[in-house]
């Protein structure tokens, strides 16, 4: 019996070594931020195809939890859906003697999603209207702030539900962003955060949880990603943009959005893009990071890793529409690949 | 086996390499290191989750259980909300669960036949093993919807009157989340009960039956009495259940952190806070808060536990059976 337990763990061993052999000789570990994580483990299949010698391991545990993990040294890259903030960039430089770039993939957006009994209109909603409903200020559809932008649309006396993320997100970061800029009482009084202390409204968790209990809730209002609406074919309203447009979202509105907002874009690549400038632009919208070390201490690493994001800049941003990504601006394409030479 | 135990009369004079041989000093040195890694994992726990929040400890001080704003943005974290949360829900639970699963393990221990007994075992040891994501599922797709139109409607008109039962009926809060833990404990409190029950010695009954009493008589006055700790034990173990479920309260308690008395409003329980926000914790202040609500669950299973003790031992001293099934 033990002869036979040894020989099989032997086999097993044996098995294992030649898994590890046939992964090539690099491996690279990375964490971060679910939302991008379907475009990002397709583009690590893809661009493992074209160099089987690499292979690139992604984790999404959460922006959060990627930066926490970058921080700690425990991966060799990171990913976050809010770019890291001042303090944060001091305790990675402090810890480890250098800086942390970030590296704009892809872009997502946020939009409003409603379950009103009776209204099938796509509704426009005003940054005024949706800051009010959020801070709990407007509580019937029928107030003015809805009905205004609306009209045609009988909307009921109703009191609105309101239904947030209850899980930190990415989503809520870019929620709470874009209501940050247009309300001084949001950001005054809430802020802006991966989790925030909301003044009304249930939670859900998810964007799957927030779908759900928008769909069983008569008259709530909700938010989520672009990508999950799309793929779960829920309906959402429009967003009144800066230059007084009413867009609905789309991947042309999203990369619109970030084109606004890349002349000033400022060399280390944090930036929020929401509220952004321009007749085609969605206000809702945000980049999501790679957040690279600038200094490696194995070369091979940092080569493979150069070569894969500018491989993803070219080639990668193809794949992007055919899983509902909008794809980067040009002029960000052009100004990251200079930033890649910082890499050292 | 059975043969070295009945050696063992002479074992204190008998040398330490013989016994060792036998293989008793083996047996008893790794049975007594499996038993301490249950108390030094709970010590390293304990320490780690001290050690892991002590800034909100320096900065809230007690503060931190009485205060009701949980705000990771401006740093202002108390966990008020979310003991209260988890207390009211595991109440709920265990005010559902408690009488109907031990009506049901009484029915097929005592009652029921054998063949029926075992069979409906099979389907509850089934259900115990149900993981508790299924719950949660469920509970957003059946039983929320339920509960906003039929269950909190039908409350409020008739016991309305009542703070419990008014407010907004959203379908989540702290009663739907109650209820899908009651749902999710039962079968541990009908199976352990069940056994419990079953180990009652036969000449017990047949005493009380002796006596003149009826089936029902000897079942509620003898038989259940002397399985009373067994009983309890269940319930604790479906008390532990309940505080700490994750998955399943966080989809349907509505993650609101505030105080309510009624039992519709939506709330927050720590496991569920803790389960939604860690992963996503920026700040340094926000995953320490979260982990020091950890210390506060761990602290609270700890006294509802010591607690629960107490009330075995005060009880058992005055019935009858001491049974410690």
């Amino acid at each position: 019996m033990r002869r036979v337990i040894l020989g099989g763990l032997g086999l097993g061993l044996l098995a294992a070594a030649g898994l590890v052999a046939a992964q090539g000789a690099l491996s690279i570990n990375g964490a971060g931020a679910t939302f991008p994580y379907p475009m990002y483990s397709k583009w690590f299949d893809e661009y493992h195809k074209k160099n089987p010698s690499l292979s690139i391991n992604y984790q999404s545990i959460g922006s959060g939890g990627g930066i926490r993990q970058i921080t700690e040294g425990t991966v060799d890259f990171g990913a976050s859906d809010g770019p890291m903030n001042d303090e944060q960039l001091k305790t990675y430089q402090e810890k480890h003697g250098s800086a942390i770039l970030h590296f704009p993939t892809v872009l997502g957006a946020v939009v409003p999603t409603y379950n009103i009994p009776g209204v099938d209109a796509t509704l426009n909603f005003t940054p005024e209207a949706l800051a009010g409903i959020f801070l709990g200020k407007v509580t019937k559809w029928n107030d003015p702030l809805i009905t205004g932008p609306n009209q045609g649309v009988s909307l009921p006396a109703s009191d609105i539900v309101v239904v947030h993320r209850a899980d930190g997100s990415g989503t809520t970061y870019c929620w709470s962003d874009y209501l940050s800029k247009v309300s001084d009482e949001w950001k005054t009084k809430v802020g802006k955060g991966t989790s925030v202390n909301w003044p009304v409204g249930l939670g859900g968790k998810g964007n799957e949880g927030v779908t759900g209990t928008v769909k069983n809730t008569p008259n709530s209002i909700g938010y989520v990603e672009l990508i999950y609406a799309e793929a779960n074919k829920i309906p959402y309203g429009n967003v009144k943009n800066s230059a007084g447009v009413f867009v609905k979202a789309s991947l042309a509105g999203v990369t619109a959005a970030a084109a606004g907002t890349a002349k000033d874009m400022p060399d280390d690549f944090r930036v929020s893009i929401t509220d952004a400038p321009g007749k085609a632009a969605y206000p809702i919208s945000t980049f999501t990071w790679l957040l690279i070390p600038a200094k490696f201490s194995d070369n091979a690493k940092r080569d493979a890793l150069k070569g894969f994001v500018s491989w993803m800049l070219n080639d990668g941003q193809n794949f992007t529409e055919a899983l509902s990504y909008a794809r980067l601006p040009k002029e960000v394409i052009a100004k990251e690949k200079k930033a890649l030479a910082n890499i050292q | 086996m059975a043969t070295t135990s009945t050696s063992l009369p002479g074992a204190g004079s008998r040398s330490f390499l013989l016994r060792l041989r036998e293989g008793d000093e083996i047996a008893r040195l790794f049975t007594f290191l499996f038993a301490a890694t249950v108390v030094l994992i709970s010590i390293l726990l304990v320490l780690e989750l001290w050690h892991g929040s002590i800034l909100p400890r320096h900065k809230f001080g007690l503060a931190f259980f009485r205060t009701t704003t949980w705000d990771p943005i401006e740093g202002q974290f108390g966990a008020l909300p979310f003991i209260y949360g988890t207390l009211i829900t595991a109440a709920v639970a265990l005010l559902i669960a408690v009488p109907l699963g031990i009506g049901a393990a009484i029915f097929l221990a005592e009652l029921a036949p054998a063949r029926v007994s075992d069979t409906l075992e099979f389907f509850i040891d089934l259900l115990a093993a149900v993981p508790s994501v299924i719950y949660g599922i469920l509970g957003v797709f059946i039983v929320v919807p339920l509960m906003r139109q039929f269950i909190e409607p039908a409350l409020k008109s008739t016991l309305g009157f009542l703070p419990l039962f008014q407010g907004p009926a959203y379908g989540v809060g702290f009663l739907t989340a109650g209820i899908v833990l009651a749902i999710m404990v039962i079968p541990y409190i009908i199976s352990v009960s069940r056994e419990v029950l079953l180990s009652v010695p036969r000449d017990q009954r047949e005493a009380a039956l002796s006596l003149g009493a009826t089936r029902w008589e000897s079942t509620w006055r003898v038989v259940v009495p002397f399985a009373r700790t067994g009983i309890f034990g269940s319930i604790f173990l479906a008390l532990a259940r309940s505080l700490g479920e994750t998955m399943a309260v966080a989809m349907v308690i509505g993650n609101d952190p505030k105080i309510s008395a009624s039992l519709f409003a939506p709330g927050y329980s720590i496991a569920a806070v803790i389960a939604n926000e860690l992963a996503e914790a920026t700040s340094e202040l926000h995953t320490q808060s979260l982990i020091e609500l950890g210390l506060v669950l761990f602290l609270l299973t700890f006294i509802l536990n010591g607690l629960a003790r107490i009330l075995i031992v005060v009880t058992s001293q005055r019935g009858a059976g001491t049974a410690r099934a």
